[in-house]
């Protein structure tokens, strides 16, 4: 089957559920009221002609070329503009409208190159397809020079501008307002000198505010906007549809191929997290999978002192788990233990555990979104009897009253945050939702274009409890709480203790401003603005979880909800917004050392027996230790050995030379992954990994959405990564004989009974499925906790504020809170392999000017960054973005290595770091810590790799 | 932080969040029977009360009754 594009509609899909039908070219059709005659003609497969029109905007009726005849109109409106109306009959191939068409093609060919057999786009280009379409056959005007010749704008690492194929239908102007919603482009001078600029006239693409998602080049019907890889390899022959590895919003794809090599990355329109819509890093940032730097084959060595030998895949199974054996024999089944990756697939995940529960013969198995997200997994288990958010993204919709804790959107969730930005601004004549954004930094969301925040509650960092709990006793003692609801849905005993708790004075927003630094008056307005302001829903991320209190905030996140009926229904809800792609997926598929896929607690005999009956082996009833506990018992030498999949846990996780002294006093670190990273400088083992391009598999998005990843071309390394955990398997003597992930996924759903109804049979026929998939919602469910909460009665948890142990002081007088930026992801592996290192080449200290002006820095400047656990450098950039007493850095680049400050406290209930806060102090610096040096000189020295001898 | 001073901490911790609970002592006691590995309840409670809150204190206690010293 040879290439095509997906089909395009003209205008987008109607709402309405009032059908409507008409008659186009002899043939009924009958369509939503409010779609346009040119949607309605595609849909029963009539093509008229259109350049200015694509489903992905709003119609606007420029080009005049999809003019109609309409039997008892006079003239010959416009199919994009003109609605669909009862008994309507339209004709849409006409002699006068053929030689209408014919001229308005006429005057577009007339300022435009002809030189389409050399053209990037040919064979994919709308207005070569248009010329055929109305026959143009000759141009009769001389050739204009209004838009020939000019200069092309290359600054863009993955597409180009080429102004002098513009026909200026403004399709990238609106995708840029309407989809993406940054505003970046516009249409410069009037009539025949109208141009598209991004930003002013000396802006060039890389310059301007454009946040490359690529709507623009997805919108143009022209080479004006176009791929750089299309230019370079011509158009693909194929595509599939897969779903992106970056973040929780798991967008769908079409990976567009020329045999197994990749051309590009398209967002599919029928991508239910996506709608169509992507960001820099899924639609561009792909090129780290054929990185030189990947490792291929497997290697292993006696020492972290020696090289690197490559080996063959039969020796490094064998002698891993020689080496696990060993181990295990010499200390013990306990000093084992493995580590999920929330990049991998839930397939690749759940084995990982099986072979740590079933194989190692403990439960001592932790995935990375302990230092993330398992604080939802407790908050929402605890007071919503599951760990997940409520909502599908489209009920973002619906939302009257967005409030954002934590989170930065626009930055770590892009393309969610671009429908969430869309509802904000309003469209239609209906107005937008209201904003609320409780963050200590004036993120990007805060005020962008036709958008303000109502309330901006500038925290300081570690109090969200305190606000939060204010806020609750504003909601309580104004009586704003909606009693009805929580008598029907919760516990009323424990709502009245809580209610009793919150309305306490000591509560109160005045009470706590010296502690919050927020404004009582602020803060109350925005909580009567939650409370009253119909739909309001709660989205969340990081900023919430990764505190000493993560898991209280969770739960009184809920708190909240439940106090104001805002669960069970579309346009309200919890949202934890997921920080990598399958985070949702990993903390489903039982990879946290207490409990079995689908949040059943080990010590829950039934279902661990179910486990045993089906894998054959007795599984011990007792929680196993998380990653923080590894690394202690590590350092007091009892935990010896750890296979870890797909996390760079020196890098991301808290206090890195805590880190690297656990590992360094392990006897054997197995690292699996794409590249040798910061983990493998102390490894012993190192597995080749495959990318999310090479596999099979599934991924759950933020939504609780599973949704197929299809293998596009064949792993470099050999092997999918669920098949090296199965190598291991067998290799250890397990039984173990998959063929393909479906089966994986078979025994999921076998042993999971939110998953029951989960199958790739299913998946390829519905697209993806949000779990629960059970009989009684065969479907999946978009919504949770319609009718009922999931524990049968909502429960209501008193949250106190304990304030963190981390405390500012004469030596350490800032608060440091880190975060990420848009064209990076997590510790970067992926995108500083990248171009997108164009945007963001190092990471930044972000200081206020005051504190800036007191210690002499100014933008640009090095600083050393110094806490109780350690300091690094790097440079500064002043901006009011953060408050007095604030500081925030990302933590991308490995030779920043910002966790070499972050602390060992963590949430209470959880152990998830508390990353968000951390007590420090900048000064001038010349340059790179002894840490800095240190830590270069190791990894130059650990990353060597010699091919192995031949035996003589 | 040796491992012990890290568990106290962790232990006194989760006393000061679960102090506003019904029954915090009952609190404490589930929450480390759940997520708590076998090596560090019985560091925990080889440990004594020494430097844990009343509260966490009496649930290391409680926790040991049930499943003896070790």
């Amino acid at each position: 089957m040879t290439y095509q594009s997906q089909d395009d509609f003209g205008t987008p899909a109607s709402r309405s559920d009032e059908m409507l039908s008409c008659v186009i070219d002899g043939r009924a059709v009958t369509v939503p009221a409010g779609t346009s005659i040119m949607r309605a003609a595609a849909e029963q497969g009539t093509s008229i002609p259109k350049l200015c029109a694509t489903d992905s905007v709003k119609s606007f009726g420029s080009c005049r070329l999809c003019l109609v005849e309409i039997e008892g109109r006079k003239g010959t409106p416009a199919s994009c503009t003109t609605p669909v109306e009862p008994g309507m009959v339209v004709h849409t191939q006409t002699p006068h409208l053929a030689k209408l068409r014919k001229g308005v093609m006429e005057l577009y060919i007339s300022d435009h190159p002809l030189d389409c057999l050399t053209c990037a786009a040919n064979g994919d280009c709308e207005l070569q397809d248009q010329a055929g379409a109305v026959g143009l056959r000759d141009v009769r005007y001389d050739v204009q020079s209004h838009h020939l010749g000019q200069a092309k704008d290359h600054s863009n690492p993955y597409f180009d501008f080429d102004p002098s194929k513009c026909i200026t239908c403004s399709r990238c102007v609106r995708a840029c307002d309407e989809v993406q919603g940054t505003l970046a482009l516009t249409v410069e001078g009037r009539g025949w000198d109208s141009k598209i600029s991004a930003g002013l006239a000396s802006d060039n693409f890389l310059g301007s505010e454009c946040v490359s998602c690529g709507a623009c080049v997805q919108a143009c019907p022209t080479a004006t906007l176009v791929e750089k890889k299309i230019v370079e390899v011509g158009t693909p022959e194929r595509s599939v549809i897969t779903t992106c590895a970056y973040c929780g919003v798991g967008c769908t794809f079409r990976a567009e191929m020329r045999g197994e090599q990749m051309v590009r990355m398209v967002p599919h329109k029928d991508g239910k997290a996506n709608r169509g819509h992507s960001c820099v890093k899924g639609r561009f940032a792909w090129g780290y999978a054929q990185h030189q730097e990947r490792i291929l084959k497997p290697m292993i060595r006696k020492s972290v002192s020696d090289p690197w030998v490559t080996v063959e895949w039969d020796e490094a199974f064998a002698y891993t788990v020689s080496e696990l054996k060993r181990i295990s024999e010499a200390y013990g089944k306990h000093a084992l233990g493995g580590i999920t990756s929330s990049r991998c697939t839930n397939e690749e995940t759940f084995l990982v555990q099986k072979l740590v529960r079933a194989g190692f013969g403990n439960n001592n198995v932790d995935t990375c979104a302990r230092v993330c997200h398992s604080p939802t997994g407790y908050g929402l288990k605890t007071t919503f009897g599951t760990s997940a958010g409520t909502q599908d993204f489209d009920s973002v919709e619906d939302c009257d009253v967005i409030l954002i804790i934590g989170a930065n959107p626009t930055d770590a969730h892009p393309v969610f945050a671009s429908r969430m930005k869309r509802r904000l601004r309003g469209q239609d004549g209906r107005p937008g939702a209201k904003l609320i954004v409780i963050d200590p930094r004036r993120t990007d969301i805060v005020r962008s274009p036709h958008i303000e925040a109502q309330h901006h509650l500038a925290l300081r960092p570690g109090t969200n409890v305190a606000v939060l709990t204010a806020m609750a006793h504003v909601i309580v003692t104004e009586a704003l709480a909606d009693e009805a609801f929580i008598k029907l849905r919760c516990d009323w005993d424990e709502y009245s203790h809580w209610a009793e708790f919150v309305s306490n004075a000591r509560n109160s927003p005045e009470h706590l401003q010296p502690v919050t630094l927020v404004d009582a008056e602020e803060l109350r307005a925005a909580a009567r603005l939650y409370a009253t302001g119909d739909n309001g829903a709660i989205y969340y991320g990081l900023g919430v979880t990764e505190h000493s209190q993560g898991s209280s905030t969770v739960m009184a996140i809920a708190n909240l909800a439940m106090a104001t009926g805002n669960i069970g229904r579309r346009g309200v809800g919890v949202n934890p917004l997921r920080g990598q792609n399958n985070v949702q997926g990993a903390c489903d598929m039982g990879s946290f050392p207490h409990e079995l896929s689908g949040y059943r607690h080990i010590s829950d005999g039934d279902a661990r027996r179910l486990f045993e009956a089906d894998w054959g082996v007795p599984l011990d009833p007792e929680p196993g230790l998380r990653i923080p506990n590894m690394l202690d018992a590590a350092v007091d030498g009892v935990f010896k050995a750890l296979y870890v999949q797909g996390e760079d846990i020196l890098q991301s996780d808290p206090n890195t030379k805590h880190v690297s002294a656990g590992l360094a006093a392990m006897e054997c670190v197995i690292v699996h992954d794409l590249f040798l990273n910061e983990t493998a400088n102390y490894a012993h083992i190192f597995l080749p990994g495959s990318t999310f391009l090479e596999k099979n598999g599934t991924f759950t998005n933020a939504e609780r959405r599973i949704q197929p990843v299809r293998k596009v071309m064949t792993p470099l390394n050999g092997l999918e990564d669920w098949e090296v955990t199965q190598g291991l398997a067998q290799a250890m003597g397990l039984d173990w004989h998959y063929s393909h992930p479906s089966e994986i996924m078979d025994e999921i759903a076998r042993l999971t009974p939110s998953f029951a109804g989960v199958s790739f049979n299913r998946l390829n026929e519905t697209g993806s499925l949000q779990w629960p998939v059970t009989p009684d919602a065969p479907d999946g469910s978009p919504i949770m906790h319609v009718d009922g909460f999931v524990r049968g009665k909502g429960r209501f948890v008193v949250t106190d504020y304990v304030p963190t142990d981390e405390k500012t002081g004469p030596r350490f007088p800032l608060l440091l809170t880190t975060g990420r930026i848009l064209s990076h992801y997590n510790v970067g592996a992926q995108t500083r392999r990248t171009e997108n290192v164009a945007w963001h080449p190092e990471d930044l200290l972000e200081i206020h000017p005051v504190d800036a002006e007191d210690r002499g820095v100014k933008t640009g400047d090095w600083v050393k960054l110094a806490s109780r656990a350690g300091e690094t450098t790097l440079r500064a950039t002043v901006t009011d973005r953060v408050a007095p007493g604030v500081v925030y850095t990302t933590f991308h680049h490995a030779v920043t290595q910002a966790n070499v400050v972050t602390t060992d406290y963590s949430d209470w209930a959880t152990n998830c770091p508390e990353y968000k806060v951390t007590a420090v102090q900048i000064s001038a610096s010349n340059g790179p810590t002894d840490w800095q040096e240190d830590y270069e000189a190791l990894s130059e020295r650990s990353r060597r790799i010699v091919a192995k001898v031949p035996a003589e | 932080m040796s491992t012990v001073e890290h568990i106290v901490y962790m232990a006194n911790q989760i006393a000061a969040n679960l102090a506003t609970d019904k029954d915090p002592v009952r609190a404490i006691v589930n929450h480390i029977e759940l997520f708590w590995d076998p090596r560090m309840k019985a560091l925990i409670k080889a440990h004594g009360d020494v430097g844990l809150s009343p509260n966490a204190a009496a649930a290391i206690e409680q926790i040991a009754k049930q499943h003896g010293p070790g």
